[in-house]
């Protein structure tokens, strides 16, 4: 499993406590590169709070502290000398609950290259992060108009398209498709597909049918320790650890 | 459903529609109050109202006086104090909401802000006196008259942009911060735009009752019998309320309408700065 894929993020002993509460308690495992990494585990498990310590969207939260090492490309990311809004300008992230900003699709999609002195033909990048995200077709001829005005699913796949047109080399999702309906669901899923084998992907689930339809890998997390991870065909059908064979086959969570 | 739940509910509707009517009422009396206060100004002081009173200097004869150099000295008050109020008192609000770490000074800090917005205005006007017509020796000028208002005034803005920021989702900043912008581009690009309504809000309060304060602007020597308008932020002045009072303690009757005629510029102006804010909003809210 480890011996083709090259390592992009490197995760080792990492503990996350909130207020003195630990939520991550030395967990370690490795991101492999252009692949679909999944997180699965119960309500409250730590994943989300993992998945936000990639990208130091923690350090926005009062209490929250951290040790163990975060390397992403030999760069250890919480190291003095890094820059937390460089590191998000290469790994990005997509939330639970979509969130446009109250400013026009075009804007949404802009906003972010635009403030990283981006310099080439806008238009073309706004078009392209769009077609990527299958919602080009969909709102090509109103640009203008305001992303609150799109449904659910559509400023969903707008949020993504908003994280692609930053060109991150990770895109993080944090349960992208809990506030969404079934074919708004099922398109993310089609879209996540397309994104396979193009970019680093992370996503935290609490559908183990999305984990297993679209992850290569899956990691399965209870009470913030990390139980197993794997191919995600073997966690699912092969289980090592009983805990996460009573897990995905739905006796608990 | 059971007897005993069926009367149970009605009561409740009951009740539901008297605090709904008492609301009503109360609502109901205010805006009474409300009009007929402006009615009664509006009766005295609409007569006297005339392009010759606007442009007109004060005088002993109430046929030739005028609200000239109090009309004049009030927008330059209004002016140079929200030049100076909403900037100092919007980005102090910055600072508190987005920067600041949650540490025993900052609280400090918070509460003291809060102490500050009930402290009565005319001691705002001795300090005024000390500070910026004595001791830094701008005199009795438009200029002293303006940073005593701001620093009036600067409390209430402070909290009302506060409140506005705190009202901004942590969702839509973390948004922003996800594509890789820095602290100051979130507040400026979808912090300080989101907040603008509340904060606007929040400015026509505070310079609503700037405009109105008497007993700040006696204090620093606004003076009560202007013939002149000022040219410049060094100059003299004087302001509406203080003119509108300086003919209210007159005997005669035609003083005491002329006062009402005041009274009611003092208004339009009101409604001008508001008619402004709700436009400003409206522009805001629709890129």
């Amino acid at each position: 499993m480890t011996d083709n894929n090259p390592t992009i993020l490197d995760i080792e002993d990492v503990c996350i406590s909130y207020g003195g509460e630990l939520a991550v308690r030395n967990v370690s495992l490795p991101i492999y590169e252009k692949k679909i990494t999944a997180i699965i585990g119960p309500s409250g498990c730590g994943k989300s709070t993992l998945l936000r310590s990639l990208n130091r969207m923690n350090d926005f939260i009062h209490g929250c502290e951290q040790s163990g090492k975060i390397s992403f490309q030999d760069t250890d990311l919480y190291a003095s000398t890094t820059d937390p809004v460089e590191v998000r300008l290469r790994i990005g992230m997509v939330f639970q609950r979509p969130n446009p900003f109250p400013k026009s699709i075009y804007r949404n999609i802009a906003w972010g290259p635009s403030i990283n002195g981006f310099g080439g033909i806008m238009d073309e990048r706004v078009e392209k992060a769009l077609r990527q995200a299958a919602l080009w077709d969909e709102v090509k001829d109103r640009l203008q108009d305001s992303a609150l005005n799109l449904s659910g699913g559509q400023q969903q796949r707008l949020c993504i398209a908003r994280a692609l047109a930053m060109e991150p080399e990770i895109i993080l999702m944090d349960e992208p498709c809990s506030a969404l309906d079934p074919v708004s669901t099922a398109r993310i899923e089609d879209l996540l597909f397309e994104l396979r084998e193009k970019y680093t992907i992370v996503i935290v689930t609490h559908n183990m049918q999305q984990a297993a339809r679209v992850s290569q890998y899956t990691a399965f997390l209870e009470n913030g320790v990390l139980i197993e991870y794997g191919d995600t065909e073997d966690v699912f059908t092969r289980p090592e650890n009983k805990r996460t064979e009573e897990y995905v086959t739905g006796r608990f969570g | 459903m059971k007897n005993s739940d069926s009367n149970n509910l009605k009561w409740r509707h009951q009740k539901a529609e008297m605090f709904r009517y008492f609301c009503i009422g109360v609502t109901g009396f205010a805006v009474a109050i409300l009009a007929i206060l402006i009615y009664q100004v509006s009766v005295l002081g609409m007569p006297w109202l005339d392009a010759q009173f606007i442009n007109s200097f004060p005088s002993r004869f109430p046929e030739k006086a005028g609200i000239k150099s109090a009309l004049v000295g009030t927008l330059w008050l209004v002016s140079l104090t929200a030049a100076i109020a909403i900037p100092v008192g919007v980005l102090a609000a910055v600072y508190l909401e987005e920067y600041a770490k949650p540490t025993r000074v900052t609280e400090f800090i918070n509460i003291n802000i809060a102490n500050l917005a009930g402290v009565p205005s005319i001691v705002y006007g001795i300090l005024g006196l000390a500070i910026f017509v004595r001791f830094l020796g701008l005199e009795r000028s438009v200029l002293s008259g303006a940073m005593t208002m701001s620093l009036l005034i600067l409390p209430v803005i402070i909290i009302a942009a506060k409140e506005a920021i705190r009202a901004v989702p942590s969702s839509l900043r973390q948004a922003a911060y996800a594509v890789g912008a820095t602290r100051w581009q979130v507040i400026r690009a979808h912090v300080l735009p989101s907040a603008l309504p509340g904060i606007l809000t929040g400015v026509i309060l505070a310079l609503s009752r700037a405009i109105g304060e008497t007993a700040p602007l006696i204090m620093i020597g606004a003076l009560t019998y202007v013939a002149f308008v000022p040219e410049g932020p060094m100059d003299e002045f004087t302001a509406l309320p203080i003119q509108i009072f300086n003919w209210t303690s007159r005997p005669q009757a035609e003083f005491h309408e002329l006062a009402s005629a005041g009274i009611v510029v003092l208004l339009l102006v009101l409604l001008m700065m508001n008619a402004l804010a709700v436009y400003i909003r409206y522009r805001g809210s629709r890129k």
